[in-house]
């Protein structure tokens, strides 16, 4: 039977005080803070993130497809899913799918993976799920909305997770959309959607899926339910008649309210202290609700090696300016750079040289053995090998995942950008090969030759409409 | 085995405009204030020239120099190695002479900035893939990379590695003070440059030459021509490029504290010109200072200090004016100035000036003399590039009998 066979999931490195927004515009700010997705990151560069942490150990050429989901993606038109499963070097056949527009995408690639592995057209499917929504300045979503990113692979064998049932409720109950004109979520009266919506509608779903499993509440270890507030989220759950003991923290302290990818990061957090054998109920509220029963098997003490969201919780950095995230969302208008602004990126470039950006392939001599990357202006695939001379005698040679040391680097106050300085360093990686990348969720005073980096995937330039995406370097914090 | 260009061809006439923020001129201006110079200092009528070089890292063909001089149907050849442009237009145009091709030949290098509207250099902005340079990356950053691991591994603390480079850029400041046809005429003192912002961790504003307009020009021919034309004409005595096959992102074998091509085109030049003790045989030397770090590499990679040695040399001011080996006597990049494509016979200017005793004709009034006793034999070193991956020049001048 389907089920999952491992998770994953993503926080970014820096975390805004909602004390500090308080302290922006006069009000209270709320408690706890939220993740704050850096300058170069997006819902495309967190499915990565998250993807990366769900496929530690596994061969991504055996997963067949990516079921990406969010509502913030950066493309309209060009499938987002492929970008990130291309970065994460999924195969070319995979059969990539863009999941979006509604809160409950995430949990709906979800139910479409375990139906195409169940049905036997997929036998490895990845779901990612990341959201990055904007809230006006000054505004309760700016207080409410976090970032973050969760993935789960779907298949046949080592399942950690079954699924035991499952019930959809679909309901236009418009509480809140964005238009394609919006940046920024409407919402109708909160009344209206909390007594209409949220507190009825997930109800019905669970009683639906409880009936059709034969479970009662009290036979649910752990109840991983959306919302977007605190207050409501613990009503709906004691009215649904579950336990304190038995609801899995929201994260709406920590993190904030990520979207799409809420109920997916809720489960990976159960999963973490799950117990083989625990039935863990997990309930999505957009524009209707799905009510899912899973059941841990034993297979989940063989994937606990994940960062998944404890220890991404753990890796953090206080974000203590308002102002930096503000320019970061481009929410301010700032002084125009006083350099040219840069060429635009070539598709055609792009696409022919995909393997060096996207999965960050070099080569490997087939003759000395010697990893190599070879990043130039004019190409980036290797002809004539840097160390015995051997002419196109390479086989691909992966650097994404690997680690590497700090050889030489510096902060760059003149190349300006949304976040200066641009740090830039060679890293040197273990096994071999070296290459020049910039480094970020990083202090300057920590960066000193010798410190280990990984590499992270992310945004580097954004010109006629089309976003360059590239790895970069980050020290190791775990 | 390859040939030497020792003593094969002579320098008879040179000619500099003044470097800097030339608001007044434009590259046609330059060309023919340089031009017309180095023609008046050899005795010669543009007639006379029967080939060129022309060294700009901006322009396109020879007619950037043929249609401001109006030279007549002669053949002319653009060339361009980055920062090495003005040094690889004069090589190629002593070859051509050693060649027994030509026998007056005009060496030019032009480059005019100060219209683009910004400080420094642009990104370039060549097409191809994006991802594959780090985006907007900067030369300041790149050459920084030196600093920090130079710092990391002679065990410098920043402070005394910030001191290091800061006295560079002073004595640059000394130097160039004296020199009318400089850029930056400024004293700075310790502290300033010290303080000064950071550009890119760990090098600060004056760290960083600026980037000028200014044209430079050199006249040569046979060393049997020349001793008809004036009675101190400078003979070339080595000319060396080594282009490196900018590996040092992609090679964990590149150390980032030294510039390899550097090392390889000074020995060569060594060996052209029989020189076994440069510490000691070389005069002087104007080397590629477009950061202060690349100064302080360049002085060990050319064998003047031991290596991870050069800071007490620095410090103690053996490259000072009046210290034994003096570097960057009109100021260097950091002072004089930076027209990328002119750079290279700039630094031949001063060491030809100063090997024929004329150094004080640029002498700022009411400054001490910038002319350095007897020198016999002056360097000159270009970095075109980053210390990844550069082409490097390397050149010796020196009087006749040497």
């Amino acid at each position: 039977m389907a089920g999952i066979v491992s998770y994953g999931a993503y926080i970014p490195y820096y975390r805004l005080p909602r004390s500090v927004i308080g302290n922006m515009w006069g009000g209270r700010g709320g408690r706890g803070e939220k993740a704050v997705a850096g300058f170069d990151e997006d819902p495309i560069t967190m499915s990565v993130a998250a993807g990366l942490d769900c496929l530690k150990g596994i061969d991504p050429k055996t997963v067949h497809a990516l079921y990406m989901a969010t509502t913030c993606a950066p493309y309209k038109e060009r499938q987002n899913a492929t970008i990130a499963a291309t970065a994460l070097d999924l195969p070319r056949e995979a059969r990539n799918t863009d999941f979006s527009n509604c809160l409950r995408a995430g949990v709906s690639a979800m139910q479409a993976a375990l139906d195409a592995v169940n049905a036997g057209s997929l036998d490895r499917v990845l779901v990612t799920a990341a959201d990055m929504r904007l809230g006006g300045a000054a505004g309760g979503d700016e207080l409410a909305f976090g970032d973050g990113s969760a993935a789960f692979l779907f298949g046949n064998d080592k399942v950690a997770v079954e699924i035991e049932g499952s019930y959809t409720l679909s309901d236009d109950l418009a509480d809140y959309w964005r238009s394609y004109d919006d940046t920024f979520v409407r919402h109708w009266e909160d009344r209206f959607g909390r007594e209409q919506g949220y507190m009825k509608i997930p109800a019905e779903a669970v009683e639906g899926v409880l009936e059709k499993c034969d479970l009662e509440q009290k036979d649910i270890a752990k109840v991983c339910l959306s919302g977007a507030n605190a207050r409501t989220h613990a009503a709906l759950a004691k009215k649904m008649g579950f336990g304190q003991e038995q609801i899995q923290d929201p994260l709406l302290e920590s993190v904030g309210n990520t979207g799409t990818a809420q109920p997916l990061m809720i489960l990976v957090a159960a999963l973490e202290d799950a117990n083989p054998g625990d039935r863990i109920l997990m309930v999505s509220w957009g524009n209707g609700s799905d009510a899912n029963v899973f059941r841990v098997t034993d297979e989940i003490l063989n994937i606990r090696d994940r960062r998944g969201i404890k220890r991404h919780l753990e890796i953090k950095k206080t974000l203590d300016s308002y102002g930096r995230y503000l320019r970061w969302r481009e929410m301010i208008s700032l002084a125009p750079p006083a350099r040219p602004p840069a060429g635009a990126a070539s598709m055609a470039a792009q696409w022919r040289e995909h393997a060096s950006a996207l999965p960050l392939y070099g080569a490997k001599c087939q003759n000395c053995g010697t990893p190599q990357l070879y990043l130039s202006q004019s190409s980036t695939r290797p002809h004539v090998c840097l160390e015995c001379g051997a002419r196109d005698q390479f086989e691909p040679y992966r650097f994404a995942d690997k680690v590497g040391k700090v050889a030489s680097f510096s902060h760059d106050f003149l190349a300006g950008g949304v976040d200066p300085p641009t740090t830039a360093a060679v890293i040197d990686f273990e096994g071999g090969g070296r290459g020049q990348f910039n480094m970020v969720d990083r202090e300057t005073e920590e960066c000193e030759v010798g410190i280990g980096v990984e590499m992270t995937f992310r945004k580097l330039r954004y010109t006629l409409g089309a976003h360059t995406y590239f790895w970069k370097c980050k020290p190791i914090r775990d | 085995m390859p040939g030497s260009i020792k003593d094969r061809v002579a320098i008879v006439g040179m000619g500099c405009t003044k470097f800097g923020e030339r608001w007044d001129a434009s590259a046609a201006d330059l060309i023919v204030d340089a031009a017309y110079q180095a023609y008046e200092d050899a005795g010669i009528e543009p007639k006379d020239i029967q080939a060129a070089w022309l060294g700009t890292a901006t322009g396109s063909t020879g007619m950037v120099l043929s249609e401001p001089l109006r030279l007549q149907y002669i053949p002319i050849t653009r060339v361009e190695n980055a920062c090495a442009t003005a040094s690889d237009a004069f090589r190629n145009a002593c070859y051509s002479v050693a060649a027994g091709i030509y026998d007056i030949v005009l060496a030019l290098g032009i480059d005019k900035f100060k219209d683009s509207g910004i400080s420094g250099l642009g990104d370039g902005g060549s097409p191809g893939p994006s991802h594959a340079m780090v985006a907007e990356s900067t030369p300041p950053r790149q050459f920084a990379m030196l600093a920090t691991t130079y710092f990391s591994r002679y065990g410098l603390s920043f402070e005394e590695g910030k001191h290091m480079i800061g006295r560079i850029s002073w004595k640059s400041h000394q130097n160039g003070m004296r020199n009318k046809n400089a850029h930056f005429q400024r004293e700075v003192n310790m502290e300033t440059i010290l303080n000064a912002p950071m550009v890119s961790w760990p090098l600060g504003l004056f760290d960083c030459c600026g980037v000028s307009d200014g044209a430079a020009a050199a006249i040569i021919t046979t060393p049997e021509i020349a001793k008809g034309m004036r009675k101190d004409p400078i003979h070339v005595k080595a000319l060396q490029i080594a282009m490196a096959p900018r590996d040092g992102n992609f090679n964990t074998k590149y150390d980032f504290t030294h510039v390899e091509a550097t090392v390889r085109a000074g020995e060569a030049a060594y060996k052209e010109a029989g020189i076994t003790n440069p510490r000691e045989e070389i005069s002087m030397a104007e080397v590629h200072d477009c950061f202060s770090i690349t100064e302080a590499v360049t002085m060990e990679d050319l064998r003047f200090s031991p290596k991870g040695k050069v800071q007490e040399d620095i410090e103690s001011g053996f490259f000072d004016l009046d210290g034994k080996l003096p570097v960057q006597l009109d100021g260097g990049l950091k002072c004089f100035g930076h027209p990328i494509g002119a750079s290279g016979l700039r630094m031949i200017y001063e060491m030809y000036l100063q090997l024929q005793g004329r150094a004080d004709e640029l002498l700022n009034p009411g400054f001490p003399s910038r002319q350095i006793g007897n020198p016999k034999l002056g360097l000159t070193h270009n970095l075109g590039g980053s210390p990844d991956g550069c082409a490097i020049f390397v050149g010796i001048v020196g009087l006749p009998e040497v």
